[in-house]
């Protein structure tokens, strides 16, 4: 130090000066605190503002959900259980969860064949959601949905079978002669699946359902999340073909075809779900021949589907307008037709932009599948606000019910905005 | 602006034209509902011709080379691709395309794809070549265009004049017969212009047939065998690129000449 002062000039270092921690105030938690909440005075009142507003929430909410009673028969019995405390009831939860998830009437001893079939549309669903899988998977989602409905609806294997090798005919039919003439094959596959369909349910016995392997349950009895659950991803699923097929079909040349699309969309879009779920359950009968006993989950699911398929198709036509002009001429100018210009250039393209879109509808349609319950379908809300309110043992238990189904929806949803933003991440390819 | 900077002699030996007629438009209009576009055009190109069309902005150029390949529809008239006549016939009009290249001006390569699958998505869908063989081809003409080693990118992650060298390698993996152009430097920076000038001049060179709209004059005298020049819908002039530049004949040709010659 002396020699620094009188030798200002040559200077040598006599020790390394070793490594020290920064001040107290700029390093860890403490910086972190100044830099994020306490920055100047607006940002400290407003920090502290917010912590007293989450004391005050916490502080009556916390209570009410640590004093909890789960295991008591009745609101009565809660209430002497928590005696003049604050506290939820949510033995209401633990008593009343099977009919929750599968409603009140579906056969105790059978719940395992739903809960399957849930597992079962894991290992289905993943190789769409995640294109990385082997392709070879997709097999079994193609099985899956027959699969499913024999699992859940029980009765007799031929009837799912049918089924399976009327769309198979039908698929089969269109390869054929798709390539040709796209309407004889088209129109020629609806005919086939339907020539099969009929004869096939003429060859499956009367009564042949009861004494089958799984007891038939009717659709009448299925309830609970189980029946949102079911309703949202058969919905979902069938309304993303048909969105798109109205969005192409809505820009397409021919005036027929685009003036079907237009009606079709302008009309299901004007309309409230909830009419047309009215419509699924009275009227609707008046269309099908008096005979006919059209099952009345499929007519909800066709009146969601429609639905839904109108507001799809509107998000995709703008993932389709938001193409430049380039992308079409350039596939045209190689000399792709329209359905390999459609699916190799244009529709991977559009669906990418339109992902949000989409997602945001699907979420939408998740949650409306409880609007069922006006047409005193017993889904989870349904269950609530019939058979388990109206109960003398849990009439009142309001906070409780609702906020559990608020949380199973809130899982699923969540859920499916996060892959949406991983899908997003995913394909991201323009590198901006 | 008028000297194309190259820094080779040009092998003239295989820019051969023959007597086979590539494409023959006779008495072809177009009008935009009731604007008149195309006014009675005629037109032979054989085979092995470098034909640059010119002209002032609006002139109709681009929509000329846009009716060659059904990206525009005529309403009258005949128009005739390589033995093909392009009618509202859909399967003449994908056979047409699939003998014809384009390039654009926006290169309008797929952006979902790699470079690759860029140069081998027509090959395999439209031309049922085997995958290998589809991708065998298309590095062939990457490694043309002087880019193989960005088969695996994607197009955003390539500048433009790369974008557009990419844009002639996917058409040429068509093997097309004829290739146009449509203006297809106008959206690149000088020095990419030249690397996709060089390329252009190298497929000239292997005695490819060519349409090309562009405003490079350079270009038009070294390489094109017949410049057209063509103002408000038609044909004006059209000349040996020579006689075009040192001798134009009509007045809008001249007066068009010192505007993009003068500065």
């Amino acid at each position: 130090m002396t020699d620094q002062t009188q030798n200002s000039v040559a200077f040598v270092a006599e020790s390394i000066i070793p490594e020290s921690p920064p001040p107290a105030r700029e390093r860890g938690i403490v910086k972190w605190l100044r830099a994020n909440l306490f920055s100047n005075v607006t940002n400290s009142i407003l920090t502290l503002a917010t912590l007293w507003l989450l004391y005050l929430v916490l502080s009556s909410t916390l209570p009410w959900i640590f004093n909890g009673v789960w295991t008591t028969s009745s609101l009565n019995e809660c209430r002497e259980v928590l005696d003049g405390k604050v506290g939820a009831c949510f033995s209401v939860l633990t008593e009343r969860w099977n009919q929750l998830l599968y409603g009140f009437k579906y056969p105790y001893d059978s719940y395992w064949r739903p809960n399957l079939a849930l597992v079962l549309l894991l290992v289905a669903i993943a190789p769409v959601l995640f294109f990385d899988l082997p392709r070879k998977m997709l097999a079994f989602t193609v099985i899956y949905p027959f699969l499913a409905f024999w699992l859940i609806w029980g009765g007799t294997l031929m009837a799912p079978i049918v089924a399976f090798v009327g769309f198979a005919a039908a698929a089969a039919f269109f390869q054929h002669f798709g390539k040709g003439s796209f309407a004889l094959g088209f129109f020629g596959a609806i005919v086939v699946a339907f020539a099969v369909w009929i004869l096939g349910g003429m060859l499956i016995p009367e009564g042949a359902s009861e004494n089958a392997m799984l007891s038939p349950v009717p659709s009448r009895d299925l309830g609970g999340f189980m029946l949102n659950l079911m309703l949202g991803v058969t919905c979902v699923s069938l309304s993303l073909p048909l969105g798109i097929a109205l969005a192409l079909g809505r820009q397409s040349d021919m005036p027929l075809i685009k003036w079907v699309c237009v009606v079709f969309i302008e009309f299901v879009r004007g309309v409230p779900l909830i009419t047309l779920l009215f419509v699924a359950s009275v009227m609707l009968s008046y269309f099908f021949p008096p005979e006919s006993t059209v099952d009345l989950f499929l007519r909800v699911v066709i009146m969601i589907t429609m639905f839904s398929s109108a507001y799809i198709a509107e998000v995709i036509r703008g993932g389709l307008a938001a193409l430049p002009k380039g992308q079409y001429e350039a596939a045209d100018s190689l000399g792709l037709d329209y359905p390999q210009a459609m699916r190799l250039i244009i529709l991977p393209q559009a669906l990418k932009i339109s992902i949000p879109g989409i997602v945001n509808v699907a979420v939408g349609l998740f949650k409306d599948t409880t609007l069922v319950s006006v047409i005193s379908m017993f889904d989870l809300v349904g269950m609530i606000r019939g058979p388990i309110l109206a109960s003398t043992e849990w009439n009142g238990v309001y906070w409780e019910l609702l906020g559990a189904a608020a949380a199973l929806f809130f899982v699923v949803c969540y859920g499916i905005s996060q892959y949406s933003q991983w899908l997003e991440r995913r394909l991201a390819t323009d590198h901006r | 602006m008028s000297e194309l900077a190259l820094d080779r002699e040009i092998d003239r030996t295989k820019m051969q034209v023959s007597d086979e007629v590539a494409i023959q438009i006779s008495n072809m209009n177009k009008w935009y509902g009731t604007f008149h576009v195309l006014r009675d055009i005629n037109l032979t190109v054989n085979r092995g011709e470098r034909i640059v069309i010119a002209g002032p902005s609006g002139s109709g150029k681009s929509t000329l080379i846009r009716c060659l390949n059904a990206l525009e529809e005529h309403q009258a008239g005949n128009i005739i691709v390589d033995g093909t006549e392009l009618s509202n016939d859909l399967k003449n009009i994908d056979k047409i395309r699939s003998e014809v290249g384009m390039v654009f001006q926006h290169f309008n390569l797929f952006p979902h794809l790699t470079i690759l699958e860029n140069c081998t998505l027509a090959p395999i869908w439209v031309r049922k070549t085997p995958k290998k063989e589809a991708e065998e081809r298309a590095m062939h003409f990457l490694e043309k265009v002087k880019i193989p080693e960005q088969a695996d990118k994607y197009p955003g992650q390539l500048s433009g004049g790369q974008q557009q060298r990419v844009a002639i390698a996917r058409s040429l993996c068509m093997m097309p017969r004829i290739m146009l152009f449509d203006e297809p430097t106008s959206a690149l920076d000088p020095e990419m212009i030249k690397e996709v000038l060089d390329t252009m001049i190298e497929l000239a060179e292997e005695g490819m047939t060519m349409l090309c709209v562009t405003h490079e004059m350079g270009f038009a005298r070294q390489v094109a065998n017949r410049v057209i020049f063509m103002d408000a819908g038609q044909i004006v002039e059209q000349n040996e690129p020579e006689e075009f530049f040192n001798n134009p004949k009509s007045e809008r040709t001249k007066l068009f000449l010192s505007q993009i010659l003068g500065h």
